[in-house]
């Protein structure tokens, strides 16, 4: 470890504000891409198998 | 030999081969793009040297430089689609360069934020408009023109020949990046890796940067299956084995990242 304490590796001898607030917005971008694509199938698959069902009847 | 690449040029257009074959090598672009990330980010952020002249903002380059790189892949990939699209009406390949664009963009942001907050600590200023810069913006703003092409013309054929055609005159904008800070006065700094040369950092700041660039490429390609195969389903809906698959989704689960309908469907 680098970092002598939890609290520096926080501070990160003054520059934790900046590499804290860039992996913060890194962690949000990468998650809605994540999610995102999860929803859409989500969506998709509730509404062709809705589709399906109508068909059927 | 051109009949193994005829082969392959025929089941890469098949959305049924697509779909299959992304289904499983998904999981492991997930698994082998977390680990490495995982190991990269606290390797860089907690055991890693500070920089002599930087300090520890330094850190925040094993997610710029990945960022930064793949927004550029990502463009280059986009834009050879488009073009195997129109050149060789190619369906499978549209859809790719359709979804590789949100994508991309938002790839393209994760550099252009992070490198403005760096630039705060390290050179004064969140901006200025020197060529790097500039040039990183205008990719930005491509990924955003395709996007919007897509969102603007209802005729899918027209929109998917006008986003290619974007995508491939805006490529001039990649090398133009590249060079941007040997051909112009800038505060970027030039490349910190290269294919050719050694490595200017020490291996212990160096090797999680490689880790984080590998693990990145492997999410972005989990990112692409993920939305080719929403399309591939919203775009075969009417063919048998898209049918087939979505009579057996109420009994077998095969997506990989938790299905929330059938686990919907066991506590009904």
């Amino acid at each position: 470890m680098f970092f002598d304490s939890f609290s520096s590796f926080i501070q990160m001898g003054n520059h934790g504000i900046y590499v804290w607030l860039c992996y913060g917005f890194f962690a949000a971008i990468v998650a809605a891409n994540f999610i995102s694509p999860m929803i859409t199938r989500h969506k998709v698959i509730k509404d062709l198998e809705r589709q399906m069902r109508r068909e059927q009847k | 030999m051109w009949q193994a690449l005829s082969r392959l040029y025929y089941k890469l257009g098949s959305p049924k081969w697509f779909y299959e074959i992304s289904g499983r090598w998904m999981p492991w672009f997930l698994i082998i793009g977390s680990v490495l990330m995982v190991l990269g980010i606290v390797w860089g952020l907690a055991f890693a040297p500070a920089d002599y002249l930087q300090g520890n903002s330094f850190r925040i380059i094993y997610i710029h430089v990945p960022a930064a790189m793949l927004s550029q892949s990502a463009y280059i990939i986009m834009a050879v689609a488009g073009l195997v699209g129109l050149v060789w009406k190619m369906k499978m390949s549209f859809i790719v360069a359709k979804v590789i664009a949100p994508i991309g963009a938002s790839v393209a942001i994760i550099a252009l934020v992070t490198g403005a907050i760096w630039g705060k600590p390290t050179w004064g200023t969140y901006w200025v408009w020197d060529a790097r810069l500039t040039s990183m913006l205008i990719l930005m703003f491509l990924y955003f023109g395709v996007i919007a092409i897509h969102n603007a013309i209802e005729s899918e054929e027209m929109a998917n020949k006008a986003a290619a055609v974007l995508a491939i005159v805006g490529s001039i904008n990649i090398p133009i990046i590249k060079y941007s800070v040997e051909w112009w006065n800038t505060l970027h700094q030039p490349a910190t890796i290269t294919l050719t040369n050694k490595p200017t950092m020490v291996p212990e700041m160096f090797i999680p940067l490689v880790l984080t660039i590998i693990g990145f490429y492997c999410w972005f390609g989990f990112w692409v299956f993920a939305r080719t195969r929403n399309e591939i389903l919203l775009r075969e809906h009417r063919t048998n084995w898209v049918k087939k698959l979505l009579i057996s989704k109420v009994t077998a689960n095969d997506s990989i990242v938790g299905d929330p309908e059938t686990n919907n469907r066991a506590g009904e």
